[in-house]
């Protein structure tokens, strides 16, 4: 029997993969190189879908301008994150770090509450459907899709084939020798958070175009996000990878047969039966 | 000497007081400080052993939601449904700590992991919509009458300042018998160096498990308190992240490894929140979380003992502890 129903959820289970992967791999980057889990990570695509929402919306200015302005936005608040509160911690307990930026989670909820209230605001941009043989394909998830894989396949050519890339995967691999190599951690930090920051503010640009604006909104992504990085292995590019397909489907397959919410208590038990059985993430090797 | 006579002299003025000065709102304000300050201290219980647990909102939404649906859809007395909340929340609590004691997920991986718990609480409550109300919240029906005994209900808020007043005691006790048992011993081995603590005769899974579920089963009766003293309970204000991050913050401000650190704590958070709301009205929306954020950070950075564990470090000169 073929179901035209299951065909497309799998196939928006797909799209939506695309757009976690870029979540977790901006999260991922992050934890493998400064060790640090950055909690407030959805709401920083918060501020940014914001930012795009003022930008596009209030002051007219072009849908791409305002994408890269965004970029740069989120990629400088990454920067002031890591200055004011992570480069302070660095020494701390790692528990500390994670709760530290767990006060700026509730800062940045708070932040937008204050500056933008609790109403849902949205683009008003209507992207067109793609209907292929029955199946209604929203054009703004492929393009998010789409998007999303080629930011994934300049950030892995990034770190592979250029100076500081090699230098960041470096580090990721040993802290304490580096510095002894002449490089400066410091410098490196804080590119890996303009990094980490700049994939959030694409993330926004390409959630903006699908989800109402609210500050809440980071609630929505930000446990799936980190579910999807301890799942392939904190720190494991390649497993958040597959991690974040593997969570979309589930999200989107039990989401067609009962609400949307199920679907995510689905994608959360899932989560946890798999860390009894593969704790140290998907592609972990076995000890 | 002090450390006998003070708790002695600070639970008779608790006592003394409602008889001295009872208006409603003050009344009220203690009550709800109470039942937090007894949350908060529940989760300081593990929190304290470096087990930053981020699935107590978890805890307490299983607590409030079992005894207000336990109620409305069987008539099972609080009395009842509060232990049998306990139950399910320690249930819980077992089977996500088991497999990660085992299988060594600490530190980052364990508070998101418990993360993920909160999130499944939270997400279910909201989900089963028919069920729970979904998130328009829920309320447990009213006895005849007002206040009743067996349905765990009162009008007049005395009665709510002894139960909870009793309740927080209770709660401080619990701790300050843990703080002084052999388990505290092994707990801040193993929080020290697991492998170590192995060697050395600490059976890491089953000391983990028995703190866990204490800490699951106390949260769990604060959830349930707080749904039979407020009548109404939502997914968002007894469950998830949120309700998790704000029991680390009032803990981790008043100072987590001294005994009325959370209590401290809830009195400022909860005094901070409604200041504001007096203060700015309905336009404060949004204020508290916006200073507890910013103080959560600024204390973690600097003074990351707490008040009251700083205050102590500096009245004893003792050494300096975390």
């Amino acid at each position: 029997m073929f179901d035209i129903y299951l065909l497309e959820a799998a196939i928006n289970g797909i799209l939506l993969g695309g757009v976690l992967a870029l979540l977790a791999l901006g999260l991922n980057l992050i934890f493998g190189v400064i060790d640090v889990v950055w909690i407030c990570y959805a709401e920083l695509i918060m501020m940014g879908m914001y930012g795009m929402f003022y930008m596009v919306s209030v002051f007219h200015v072009p849908f791409l301008i305002a994408a890269l302005l965004t970029i740069v936005l989120v990629a400088a608040m990454g920067v002031v994150l890591h200055l004011l509160v992570i480069a302070p911690l660095l020494n701390a307990a790692p528990i500390n770090q994670l709760l530290a930026t767990g006060g700026v989670l509730a800062f940045l909820q708070a932040l937008a509450t204050v500056m933008f209230g609790i109403d849902f605001r949205n683009l008003g941009i209507r992207l067109p459907v793609i209907e292929v043989s029955d199946m209604y394909i929203s054009y703004a998830r492929l393009l998010a899709f789409g998007t999303a894989l080629a930011a994934m396949v300049a950030v892995y050519l990034f770190l592979s084939r250029t100076y500081t890339g090699t230098a960041i995967r470096a580090i990721a691999q040993d802290r304490q020798i580096m510095p002894l190599m002449g490089v400066d951690t410091r410098r490196i930090y804080l590119v890996t958070s303009a990094i980490g920051g700049g994939l959030a503010g694409l993330a926004a640009c390409l959630l903006v175009l699908q989800y109402d604006v609210h500050p809440f909104i980071g609630l929505t992504f930000g446990p799936i996000t980190f579910m999807i990085c301890v799942l392939g292995g904190l720190g494991n590019m390649i497993g958040g990878f597959v991690a974040a397909f593997v969570f979309a489907e589930i999200i989107s397959v039990a989401g067609l047969y009962m609400d949307l919410e199920w679907g995510y208590v689905f994608a959360f038990v899932f989560f946890i039966v798999m860390m009894f059985i593969r704790p140290r993430g998907l592609l972990a090797r076995r000890q | 000497m002090t450390n006998r006579v003070l708790p002695w002299i600070v639970g008779a003025v608790l006592i003394a007081l409602p008889f001295v000065y009872s208006a409603p709102y003050p009344m009220h304000l203690m009550v709800v400080v109470l039942i937090w300050s007894f949350a908060y201290t529940s989760w300081s219980v593990m929190g304290r052993f470096g087990l930053v647990s981020l699935g107590h909102g978890g805890f307490f939404g299983v607590g409030a939601y079992s005894t207000a649906l336990l109620w409305n859809y069987y008539h099972l007395s609080p009395f009842l449904g509060i232990p049998i909340a306990m139950v399910l929340a320690v249930t819980l609590a077992i089977v996500v700590t088991y497999p990660c004691s085992r299988f060594r997920i600490t530190g980052h991986y364990f508070a998101l992991v418990t993360l993920a718990l909160s999130a499944i609480v939270q997400q279910v409550a909201t989900a089963s919509r028919n069920i729970t109300g979904g998130s328009l919240g829920y309320t447990p029906e009213r006895a005849q009458g007002g206040g009743h005994i067996l349905a765990f209900q009162f009008t007049d808020k005395l009665t709510w300042y002894f139960i909870a007043l009793g309740v927080w005691a209770v709660g401080l006790f619990v701790r300050w018998r843990v703080d002084h048992s052999m388990i505290a011993y092994a707990l801040e081995a193993i929080a020290e160096d697991e492998d170590a603590a192995g060697a050395a005769g600490v059976n890491v899974t089953s000391e983990k498990l028995k703190i866990t579920a204490l800490s699951a089963a106390m949260t769990a009766f604060a959830g349930g308190m707080y749904c039979q003293y407020q009548m109404f309970i939502s997914p968002d204000t007894v469950s998830g992240i949120n309700v998790s991050l704000q029991m680390v913050f009032a803990a981790v401000v008043g100072g987590i490894y001294v005994l009325p650190g959370p209590t401290v704590g809830a009195i400022i958070t909860i005094l901070l929140a409604e200041g504001l709301r007096i203060f700015f009205g309905t336009g404060a929306l949004g204020w508290d979380n916006l200073v507890y954020g910013t103080l959560l950070v600024l204390f973690i950075i600097f003074l990351p003992q707490g008040l009251v564990g700083a205050a102590w470090t500096r009245l004893t000169g003792a050494r300096r502890t975390a």
